[in-house]
């Protein structure tokens, strides 16, 4: 099978990053973000966006936590808690994975 | 901690219904918002036969359809009014000649595309050719598991070995894969196979849709109508490899109404959040929309914008939000919830469009039509009428899988 790191644990190691089939983009029309997937338009809020835009499957989420928790002034384990539920929560749902070798 | 972090989750709990979630956000559009998603039928074109086709019975001929550039700038249209994804479909889309240039031209304009196929028809090249012009995901329709059904479902000798090889090109050239499954009585019982064949396939998605009875699968619904027995283990099935497969492969189901206590919400409601273009152009609330008689459904050709189509034709006016209904639907608690139930259903089973779909208990009709699918369940016509331009050909002793 082709390793393309579905059903990913995230932990603080990973590097993820949206499968091919989903879309991040911010749509003019109706003035938000949406994630495109098969049969499917999400609007994630705020912070989910933020998060997103920061899953380009080279930085790690220990980078992003690191990043965020600077931003905010925020505890930092509190911030990497929230943050590895909110993308374990995108992976199950499909909309995550985890950056890979080309394979082709 | 920042509480801002707390609420950091997609914002949908139902990632199924993302519609929904913009809706509630209010899109810009006056009173209905313009459709997240459009489904472009390029052709009624297509090698196979499937005797549960969602063409109308008639078929648009070749001659008819849209030009290269005519979809091309509906392609761009539809990007600039606020649609956001574009399925390509059929008939077979690729046997349009210029749908990689379709693509192309769908990614240049910002739209996320579908592509949604047979596959007998397409090369490796022509797969390749499609990724790098940008297509984002690939659909591919499945008739059984195996050849012996699946071809002779189908139509079409080695359709499923084509089908299969296809789909491993497709994640070979790491395109997204969704598998559709159409079930019927003559396939359900191949349930657990086709769900392991997907996983195999390395697909995605599985979208495991029930045959809708109307058009082409009303002719044919003594041949395909499930039992009721089947329907509750298809349901079982269903949920159990939902769960096991959690991750690994995300499974739609589409249930059978006939089976139901409340007709299904179509197409969300008559005009509400969906509309397709048919092969000559014509803007319709569905796919199988012209099969009711009495409504002008406008084309991309006429002097008016798609939006406009959309907002104030007559007929898309016609069945939308509550106002057409009668009793039962018009003082029923649920008429916001299912919308009446299917328009191009109620025509066909009922002779009136503005009738309640009578797959609803509350139906008057409901109880002599759904005996009648019943007893066709539990008969023994298996013979397909096959779908294609010649008005449908009777299958023959001997052409099974021919």
């Amino acid at each position: 099978m082709t390793g393309r790191g579905r059903n990913i644990s995230v932990s603080e190691a990973s590097r993820p990053v949206l499968p091919r089939h989903a879309r991040l983009k911010f749509d003019e029309t109706r003035q938000v973000w949406v994630i495109l997937a098969p049969e499917r338009v999400l609007a994630p809020d705020e912070i989910a966006v933020e998060v997103l835009q920061l899953c380009d499957g080279v930085r790690s989420v220990e980078a992003m936590i690191d990043q965020l928790a600077a931003k905010y002034a925020a505890d930092r384990g509190a911030i990497s808690a929230d943050v590895i539920a909110m993308l374990q929560d995108l992976a199950d749902k499909g909309f995550l994975t985890e950056a890979r070798e080309k394979t082709s | 901690m920042s509480p801002t972090l707390t609420d950091a989750h997609v914002a949908a709990s139902d990632p199924a219904d993302g519609l929904a979630v913009l809706e509630s956000r209010g899109s810009v559009a006056e009173t209905f918002g313009i459709p997240l998603a459009v489904l472009a039928e390029l052709t009624h074109r297509c090698p196979l036969q499937c005797p549960y086709c969602s063409n109308p019975v008639e078929l648009d001929r070749g001659g008819s359809e849209l030009t290269t550039e005519e979809w091309k700038k509906v392609l761009s249209e539809l990007a600039e009014i606020g649609v956001l994804q574009i399925h390509f479909s059929g008939g077979e889309p690729t046997a349009r000649k210029d749908l990689v240039e379709l693509v192309r031209h769908a990614s240049d304009v910002g739209l996320y595309s579908n592509l949604i196929t047979s596959a007998v028809l397409v090369t490796r090249e022509k797969l390749a050719a499609l990724a790098e012009a940008g297509l984002c995901h690939v659909q591919i329709s499945f008739q059984g598991n195996e050849p012996v059904v699946a071809d002779r479902v189908a139509g079409f000798k080695g359709a499923h070995a084509k089908k299969i090889e296809v789909a491993k090109w497709t994640r070979e050239l790491d395109l997204p894969l969704t598998v559709n499954a159409v079930m019927h009585r003559q396939n359900l019982f191949q349930l657990p196979d086709i769900i392991q064949m997907a996983v195999d396939l390395d697909a995605d998605r599985l979208e495991v849709a029930n045959v809708q009875y109307y058009g082409w699968a009303l002719k044919n619904r003594a041949a395909l109508m499930p039992t009721l027995a089947q329907i509750e283990e298809t349901s079982r099935i269903v949920e159990d490899a939902q769960l096991r497969l959690k991750g690994v492969l995300a499974i739609d189901y589409v249930v059978p109404d006939y089976y139901a206590l409340r007709p299904k919400k179509c197409m969300g409601g008559w005009g509400r959040q969906f509309f397709n273009i048919s092969p000559a152009g014509k803007i319709l609330p569905c796919h199988a929309a012209e099969s009711i008689t009495g409504l002008e459904f406008l084309s991309v050709r006429s002097n008016h914008s798609i939006a406009w189509i959309w907002r104030n034709s007559e007929a898309f006016n016609r069945y939308r939000g509550t106002g057409w209904m009668k009793e039962p639907c018009k003082s029923c608690e649920f008429r916001e919830i299912d919308f009446g139930g299917c328009r191009c259903q109620a025509f066909a089973l009922t002779g009136d469009a503005g009738n309640t779909d009578p797959a609803c208990t509350l139906s008057p009709m409901h109880e002599r039509i759904f005996k009648l699918a019943e007893q066709e369940a539990a008969g023994e016509h298996n013979r397909f009428l096959y779908r294609n331009f010649a008005g449908g050909t009777l299958e023959t002793g001997e052409d099974h899988g021919a």
